[in-house]
């Protein structure tokens, strides 16, 4: 789903035309869904989530003054949405993650020093991306503690900038960048783990 | 490799990713990697990592929109033109 479609569908309901509503709901409802599920763990609280957004949505569009904004603008209505369940992650909670533990492992052998690193050639690459992996990933989202998991959906995921990412989340671009990072060393750390734990063919 | 400037570069690793680091930590990152194989297979794995995020689809998708619910976002649309005075 490209931004521009968001965009045009946005500045067609502030000029009152319903003929985009219906596309609209569609596009957004599966956004804040994804998000949301990937945030509370639950698909009954991920599609109430997505209906509140979307009631707040509609009843505040005039608010929205700049239509190029749109997704981060919902994705922060979404995210407030998500808060106020205030049902914790069954996953983890928050907490802090140091980055010498994401570092992989130094090992000395006869030819100097190495990383301890998996071998990744045979791990599908995006396009291939299969289901297998796809829940290999969701599983290592979903064990990050909610404020690293947030940053990473709204970066890597919905593709927001630092700065869009900044405001849905309501802390500093240092903040966003940082946690970003830990949380991409962290996804990379469970999939390098996964891989040698299955001797490194990439099954 | 040096194991503590190797450290140094993994901090920089994501924003140089993002080609968001200014120009001359950009050039000290390059010049590490130049030198550096191990580093470079890290950088691999990081960017392969970021590649799936990218890439990930919706574990499971909503259940069809009830038409009450359609109704209800329909009439809150509704109240925002009104106030807005378009309608």
């Amino acid at each position: 789903m490209a931004v521009s479609e968001e965009v045009e569908l946005a500045k067609q309901l502030q000029a009152g035309r319903l003929e985009a509503f219906d596309r609209f709901v569609e596009v957004f409802r599966n956004k804040v869904f994804r998000y949301s599920l990937a945030m509370c763990g639950q698909r009954e609280d991920a599609e109430e989530v997505a209906q509140e957004t979307l009631l707040k949505v509609f009843e505040n569009f005039d608010q929205l003054r700049d239509p190029n904004a749109v997704r981060p603008w919902v994705l922060r209505i979404a995210r407030n949405a998500c808060y106020m369940m205030r049902r914790k992650s069954v996953f983890a909670p928050d907490a802090e993650i140091s980055l010498d533990e994401l570092l992989p492992s130094v090992r000395s052998d006869g030819d100097g020093i190495k990383l301890e690193i998996a071998d990744w050639s045979g791990l599908p690459d995006a396009q291939a991306m299969n289901a297998e992996l796809g829940e290999r990933l969701h599983g290592a989202l979903a064990e990050l503690p909610e404020n690293y998991r947030a940053v990473i959906l709204l970066r890597d995921v919905e593709e927001l900038s630092t700065q869009e990412a900044a405001e849905v989340l309501g802390v500093s671009e240092e903040v966003v960048r940082s946690r970003l990072h830990r949380a991409r060393l962290a996804v990379r750390q469970k999939l390098d783990r996964r891989l040698r734990g299955t001797g490194g063919q990439g099954r | 490799m040096n194991v503590a400037e190797c450290k140094e570069i993994f901090a920089l690793l994501s924003q140089y990713l993002d080609a968001e680091l200014p120009p001359d930590m950009c050039a000290s990152v390059e010049a590490h990697l130049g030198d550096c194989p191990p580093c470079v297979e890290f950088v691999q794995t990081l960017e392969k990592t970021v590649g799936l995020c990218r890439k990930l689809k919706a574990r499971q998708s909503p259940d069809p929109l009830p038409p009450a619910a359609r109704a209800e976002l329909l009439s809150a649309y509704g109240r925002m033109l009104a106030r807005k005075g378009r309608v």
